[in-house]
């Protein structure tokens, strides 16, 4: 069992939302991104998802590109976000960690070694947008071997047929992606999640998480309402982006995750 | 290579690998609209009405085939080897980009996509889509680096002329990776009416292949036309590689027949070296992830992407086409470098002896036949493709030969 799979039960048991929070690791700098991360579970983040800053996003809205951007400048690397985990794990060994973005820093560091450096630094997770189940004995079978969850997207285009193979090898939670689309861009639309999300149950037991689209307090409610939790990110990054204070920066989660939590 | 059960010429396997190299490195989102693009591929290149159709359009809306010809007075000058050229420059639109945007935008219409988004560097391919859209009736957006729009300003004007919106890419550093990025963030959200129209041999599983069937035109004529000259094979193929397009579509159709040498040309921009000012990514970069595919490319001890440099903005990418990552390893083919300094003088020199006025991307595959030529016996054959004309790039060549276009007399400044 995986800290997410415990969070899980635990929330279920508690009859609780998940609030998931990305932010990206190392944005603006290691420092500062280490104390967001420290306070994001006291601002009553269930999962915190770490965005690996990578030059070719080709997933995600101008938010997270520059933020990933931020982040290289000031010298962040895989290794680096490696060690602001290790760091983060010192405090806090519930918590579960996500990493989440593309496969090339990953292929390029070798598949074991990284796999080997994540475990022992205390990741729990992976979510690679790179890589749909077509690629699965890349990086989603070694990882599940060597005890981290690889959590799937599934998005509006994933139809029924194809549903079952996006499933097979996902494990922790599926991340249903509500919209066609980047990161921070088009609004999720709870009228179309709802069914979506109805549609995924039919086919797993995995908890299904929201995310892309929610941006507010009152979103994240009305996501959480019909989904097993949501995630935020943009609406988050873009805080940091403008330079705004650890302390105001987390009062923001605060209210999304309250929003989540208040189902 | 015993592995390699005889032929070069039966891959992708149907995961999409060369080798290692390839696959379907994409978002969940984009997968399924891949995999639709994969099989109406896979009915189209059985369906005579769809090469029919081609034929006509090749014959009389490009002017295919391009002529195979015989440079006599480079021949003499570098007194050695027989030197042809197959002049894709001669196709509508300037450059052979057209060969396989054709036979995409037909597969668009067959699957009742009526909007097109293309990436371009040099522009090029942006011409060569917005062209075909033009004709079709269809929308088409090109994504280009705002370095490219910059540099490339006859090819933009060209695009709006033929009725495409042209959007400037300035994230990143603004050059044709990041207006594949963009192309790619556009695709994602507008998954339902667009189709992906990519300009060379890379991305997902099946552009690599799809676009290289759609080029290999060029080898199939350039063979025909061999025959008919000299009664054999050419002895060396040689071409220019940015992402790769007009290479693979000369080398494909030659890569069983064992006895013909084949070299691609890559940009070396100020030289390959540590400073990794260059375009080389078979010479200076090693396997990755990127846009789709597995490939050689140019990436820092993080895997973080580097952007490439060269003179010219077609082969100004950090990474190279799947099935030439595979041919280097395998030893089928062999790749070098060009500078930018070696690619001017070529250009020059296909303008002074053969009145023919070469884009910068194939001056790189000339310069190489300048290095090779005088030390190959007379009947050596080299059959090069002369894969763009260079009317747009006449604006960088006089920046570089110091020579101001705005003085009317001509002088060389400075």
């Amino acid at each position: 069992m995986t800290r997410i799979d415990a969070k899980f039960a635990e929330l279920s048991a508690a009859g609780k939302k998940a609030f998931v929070s990305y932010i990206m690791a190392g944005d603006p700098d290691f420092d500062t991104s280490l104390a967001i991360v420290k306070g994001l579970p006291g601002a009553g983040v269930d999962i915190i998802e770490l965005g690996l800053p990578f030059t070719d996003p080709m997933a995600d809205g101008p938010t997270i590109q520059l933020a990933g951007q931020r982040a290289l400048a000031a010298g962040m690397t895989l290794d680096r976000t490696l060690e602001l985990v290790a760091d983060f794990r010192k405090s806090d060994d519930t918590t579960p960690i996500v990493l989440m973005g593309y496969y090339n820093p990953v292929y390029n560091q070798g598949v074991d070694t990284f796999l080997q450096k994540a475990r022992a630094a205390g990741v729990d997770g992976l979510i690679i947008v790179d890589l749909p189940p077509e690629e699965d004995s890349e990086l989603c079978l070694p990882a599940q071997e060597a005890g981290l969850n690889f959590i799937r997207l599934a998005t509006p285009t994933t139809d029924d047929k194809r549903l079952p193979t996006v499933l097979q090898n996902t494990s922790g939670f599926v991340y249903y992606v509500s919209i066609t689309g980047i990161t921070g861009s088009a609004e999720a639309d709870s009228g179309d999640v709802g069914p979506e999300v109805a549609r995924i149950k039919a086919q797993t037991d995995l908890p299904v998480i929201v995310g892309f689209g929610i941006n507010t307090p009152e979103k994240s409610r009305a996501i959480a309402g019909i989904a097993d939790g949501v995630v935020v990110g943009s609406a988050i990054v873009a805080l940091i982006g403008e330079g705004r204070p650890v302390a105001e920066v987390l009062d923001f989660v605060r209210t999304l995750s309250d929003g989540a939590h208040s189902i | 290579m015993n592995d390699l059960f005889n032929s070069f010429m039966s891959g992708p396997d149907e995961s999409g690998r060369f080798g290692i190299f390839g696959g379907r490195f994409v978002s969940e989102t984009l997968m399924p609209l891949i995999l639709s693009l994969e099989e109406e591929y896979e009915k189209a290149k059985t369906d005579q009405s769809f090469w029919d159709q081609m034929d006509d359009l090749w014959k009389n809306y490009v002017g295919r085939p391009s002529p195979l010809y015989h440079a006599e007075r480079l021949t003499q000058h570098l007194g050695g080897a027989k030197i042809y050229l197959k002049r894709d420059e001669l196709n509508h639109t300037g450059a052979h980009k057209i060969n396989n945007v054709l036979g995409q935008i037909i597969l668009a219409m067959r699957m009742g996509k009526t909007r097109i988004i293309a990436e371009t560097g040099a522009g090029q391919h942006g011409v060569a889509t917005a062209t075909v859209c033009a004709k079709f009736g269809l929308k088409c957006i090109v994504y280009m680096g705002a370095h490219d729009v910059q540099r490339q300003a006859p090819n933009v004007f060209r695009m709006r002329l033929l009725g495409a919106e042209v959007i400037p890419v300035t994230s990143g550093r603004g050059t044709l990776k990041d207006a594949m990025n963009d192309a790619l963030r556009d695709w994602v959200t507008n998954v339902r009416d667009t189709f992906y129209c990519i300009g060379t041999v890379a991305g997902p599983h099946p552009y690599p292949a799809m676009v290289r069937d759609f080029q290999s035109i060029i080898g199939k004529e350039a063979k025909v036309q061999m025959m008919e000259a000299e009664g054999r094979l050419p002895d060396t193929l040689i071409a220019a590689i940015g992402g790769g397009s007009n290479a693979m579509g000369l080398f494909f159709p030659f890569l069983d027949d064992k006895d013909v040498n084949i070299i691609g040309v890559e940009a070396g921009g100020k030289g390959v070296n540590a400073k990794m000012e260059h375009c080389a990514s078979l010479t200076g970069g090693r396997p990755g992830v990127l846009h789709g595919n597995r490939t050689y490319l140019l990436q820092d001890d993080d895997g973080q992407i580097l952007e490439g440099y060269s003179i010219s903005a077609g082969l100004d990418y950090p990474g190279i086409g799947p099935e030439h990552s595979w041919l280097h390893e395998v030893g089928r083919a062999k790749y070098v470098s060009i500078t930018d300094m070696e690619a001017l003088e070529a250009f020059q020199l296909s303008c002074e002896l053969e009145g023919i006025i070469p884009a910068l991307e194939p001056s790189h595959a000339l310069a190489h036949v300048m290095k090779i030529a005088p030390e190959l016996p007379a009947d050596h054959l080299i059959c090069m493709n002369m894969c763009g004309r260079g009317d747009k790039d006449i604006f960088t060549v006089a920046k570089h030969l110091g020579f101001d276009m705005s003085d009317t007399e001509g002088r060389v400044a400075g």
